[in-house]
């Protein structure tokens, strides 16, 4: 247990280092490089260009939540990142469409991994199914806007893009409703068998989509919703756009198109600042120590007070309520969304972020989403592109069938396993759970915590006396 | 399929027999044990699955007499029964061997082994391997076909189960000790790399990923085995559908005198009560949790194999929906319980089949529902009765 009192000086240490003069402006030197190599650097054939690309994503983006870790004042890094969210993004994603797309993707994801954060890392119930929620948002906003002829066209009347932020807001109740649907049933459940359900159920709604287009068409099956209908987009983003673009040089063949994008990215950022405000006012909160109290020991929670029926179901449905919001902004990013966008490799990788980052942490979390978003949109393609690059100049044959860009499963499966076995409490880890973890592995002589028998035994144990 | 409940059990209607000298001594020999015993439970459950559901079905007939216009869901129940039940059978044997790998794991750590639908996977993909092997000697057409499928599936049900130890040894035994969700959450990892894993050998090898058994075509998998007839209507029997039935039998014959005959057995048995103390008592626990793993990845990959030469064409991603029925099955009879794990592999497979042959004349639901109504029932157990049909419910202790 002495251990247990060492630990917060090595976070020190590690923070201390982190707020070197010297590290830090190592940070800022190679965010700048990187932020003008992806804005310059358009030479695209070059042999080296996709290996120094997936080197200059990553550090881009997550420079953000390097000064949000810095010890400078509370000013100084909300001007920082103001700068770096609010002008230099914006720059470089007119600049190149891409990363703006990056940046959408990682605002999302972030805000996904944040809801599942709730109920996997404040509250401990693993949710496997959590993109079904997601799904409810999404086909919430696209069965009203899309043109596909279903049962809630009257007419060849879709709702109109203005609709978007009061659907938003509907998506928050819906999907909530629906978590609370799931919530009220698997009460009981613990752990595993939790995990079942929740997968089980994610792919019950899945099937429900693909299947609900006859006799009475909902949701167009298969085929999915095309053409989702986008808020409208205000004037002033196009005059943005096209002075960014004439400011710094940059020739823009599609103004409407970016400015679209830059739309979403400030929906994007908005949602997900706004997600992360109430999660940390969330986690202190007695709701947020109820939470911590039932993923500990639920009995000893219980004993205590903790209205367990009220504060799962207050989990499963905040959990729920921010992936419906950003569902609606996803079918709204996307135009197209079919039943396939959410399988259950979305939900594990949503989850992948959570666990990389550092379960119930914040940040952490973050960092998960960006890493793993990052890693499937950028890296992964990168590395396939390079490998492409070798074999046209002959150096490394690598089949084909090989390209990392196929292998994104294979990818996050390694990085859960390796995850779980190094460093299960994540790359930035709440202090509690490590703490947990640390003590456990620390202490030799503990014996194995004793399990209920439950029912699971290989032998019936009942003896014909007994009856 | 422990000894105590072989002993006569209540007095009753067989009262007579059960309490006479004679039967009692019988009761005891290894025959009665590991023969007789085993054989009439699986017939009770085959029996008893087929006749629960036959009626339902009926039940259905009798409110629903015509779903579809100049369609009489009876008389296509008559024609169709006898071919839902032993198509039934035969899938529910695989649920039930898939079932045994979940719940033997769990019975012995507490945990599920959510790999194992593709470790399910892989026996069917080496099945494929060894045939297309045998093959390139010509022995598809030159061996026996009993010797083919015994090769076939001994060996992907070797290869499986040693896959199988060797994710454990790599991926939970260090985390034995570790918070429940976390080997969990390893397992996820470990199904998703398997399928990667297996999808890029055979992209490098045959350059695509959807095998094709090449036994599909052999005159004695395509051709009915036996042609029964029941009344005026013929049901064709599928020379697969009987080879799944003898093997699934032979090796439950197997496992349960491995479980309940022998040393390892009781070992296992033994760890599967108390971990600690069966370590304490000169019980190698690792082999034992090993040996554990090998069985039941080996009866995973022989259903992978026997559903493979059923299917007669398999992908990487074949796994998760038998797997998730097989741990629906496993649910429903009691996880942790080998006799739960093969009545509701059974009750699975004949619902799983009745739906499949009822649900098709119903053109508002189709046979698409039947996963969904898979899913249902997993998830109505879980909630109603977590224990399982045959688990007994015990309060946790604090």
């Amino acid at each position: 247990m002495t251990t247990i009192t060492a630990r917060p000086q090595q976070a020190a240490n590690w923070k201390d280092q982190l707020n070197r003069p010297s590290v830090a402006l190592i940070v800022g030197l190679a965010y700048i490089v990187c932020a003008v190599f992806l804005a310059e650097v358009t030479d695209r054939s070059s042999l080296w260009y996709p290996l120094a690309n997936m080197i200059a994503v990553p550090i881009f983006f997550i420079a953000p939540l390097v000064v949000v870790s810095l010890n400078i004042t509370r000013w100084l890094k909300i001007a920082l990142l103001v700068i770096m969210l609010g002008l230099i993004m914006p720059i470089i994603g007119v600049a190149n469409p891409t990363y703006l797309e990056i940046a959408i993707q990682v605002s999302i994801f972030a805000g996904l991994a944040l809801g599942l954060n709730i109920v996997v890392g404040f509250a401990g119930l693993l949710d496997l199914g959590y993109v079904a929620f997601f799904a409810v948002g999404a086909y919430l906003w696209a069965v009203f806007t899309s043109p596909v002829d279903t049962v809630f066209m009257i007419n060849g009347w879709t709702l109109p893009g203005e609709a978007f932020f009061i659907m938003i807001a509907i998506g928050v109740f819906g999907a909530a409703f629906v978590g609370i649907l799931l919530g009220l049933p698997v009460l009981r459940l613990r752990g595993d068998y939790l995990a079942i359900v929740t997968l089980g159920f994610g792919e019950v709604v899945r099937m429900l989509v693909r299947n609900l287009d006859s006799p009475i068409n909902f949701t167009n099956g298969a085929q999915g919703l095309y053409g989702v209908g986008s808020p409208p987009l205000p004037g002033f983003a196009i005059g943005f756009t096209t002075t960014i673009a004439s400011a710094f040089g940059i020739r823009v063949d599609n103004p409407d198109a970016i400015a679209g994008q830059l739309m979403f990215y400030v929906i994007a950022i908005i949602t997900l600042l706004v997600i992360i405000l109430v999660c940390s006012r969330l986690k202190d909160s007695p709701i947020g120590r109820a939470w911590t109290a039932i993923r500990e020991d639920e009995v000893a929670a219980l004993a205590m007070g903790v209205p367990l029926v009220r504060m799962k179901l207050l989990a499963f449905a905040s959990g729920a309520a921010f992936a419906g919001a950003i569902g609606v902004i996803y079918a709204s990013k996307q135009t197209f969304i079919d039943p396939e966008s959410f399988v259950l490799l979305q939900s594990i990788s949503i989850l992948a972020m959570v666990i990389v980052g550092g379960m119930g942490n914040i940040k952490g979390v973050i960092l998960g989403a960006m890493i793993i978003t990052i890693v499937d949109l950028s890296t992964l393609s990168n590395l396939s592109l390079q490998f492409n690059n070798f074999r046209n100049a002959g150096m490394l044959d690598i089949p084909p069938a090989l390209e990392p860009a196929k292998y994104q499963p294979l990818v996050f499966g390694l990085i859960l396993v390796l995850m779980m076995l190094f460093r299960p409490a994540g790359l930035l880890p709440e202090k509690s759970r490590k703490l947990e973890l640390q003590a456990e592995k620390e202490d030799p002589l503990a014996l194995p915590t004793e399990e209920p028998l439950e029912d699971a035994v290989l032998v019936d144990t009942s003896t014909p006396e007994e009856r | 399929m422990s000894t105590d409940t072989l002993m006569p059990e209540r007095s009753g209607l067989l009262s007579p027999i059960t309490s006479s000298p004679t039967w009692i001594r019988f009761s005891h020999t290894a025959l009665y044990r590991y023969v007789i015993f085993p054989l009439g439970q699986i017939f009770v459950f085959v029996v008893g699955a087929a006749l629960l559901l036959t009626v339902i079905s009926y039940v259905i007939a009798f409110l629903f007499p015509e779903p579809r216009e100049n369609i009489n869901l009876v008389t296509q129940l008559n024609r169709q029964l006898p071919g839902m039940i032993i198509s039934g059978i035969s899938i529910g044997f695989v649920y039930a061997m898939i079932a045994l790998g979940y719940t033997l794991v769990y019975g012995v750590l507490k945990f599920i082994n959510f790999a194992h639908s593709e470790i399910f996977m892989v026996g069917s993909v080496s099945a494929f391997a060894i045939l297309s092997f045998i093959g390139s000697l010509g022995g598809l057409e030159g061996w026996n076909p009993i010797l083919l499928v015994v090769v076939t599936v001994a060996l992907s049900a070797v290869l499986s189960g040693l896959l199988a130890v060797g994710i454990e040894r790599v991926a939970y035994k260090p985390l034995r000790r570790a918070p429940r969700l976390v080997p969990l959450i390893t397992a996820i990892g470990i199904s998703y790399i398997l399928q990667d894993v297996v999808r890029a050998i055979a992209s490098l090898t045959i350059n695509d990923f959807n095998l094709t058994y090449p036994t599909r075509d052999l005159d004695w998998i395509r051709n009915p085995i036996l042609t029964l007839t029941f009344g005026e209507y013929d049901v064709r029997v599928r020379t697969t559908s009987v080879i799944i039935i003898i093997a699934a039998i032979i090796m439950l014959l197997a496992l349960n005198y491995f479980v309940n005959g022998t040393k390892s057995g009781r070992g296992i048995r033994a760890i599967s009560m108390d971990q600690t103390t069966a370590g304490l008592m000169g019980i190698p626990v690792n082999l034992m949790i090993s040996l554990t793993f090998f069985i039941g990845g080996a009866f995973g990959g022989a259903a992978g194999a026997l559903f493979g030469l059923n299917v007669g064409n398999v992908t990487p991603y074949i796994g998760f929906f038998p797997g998730l029925k097989a741990f629906t099955a496993a649910v429903l009879g009691g996880i942790g319980n080998i006799t739960g794990a093969l009545l509701g592999g059974i009750l699975i497979g004949m619902i799983e089949s009745f739906l499949n042959g009822i649900l098709v004349y119903f053109p508002a639901v189709g046979i698409r529902y039947t996963d969904i109504i898979t899913f249902g029932i997993l998830i109505a157990v879980l909630i109603f009765r977590p224990s399982g049909l045959l688990g007994e419910r015990v309060d946790e202790k604090v």
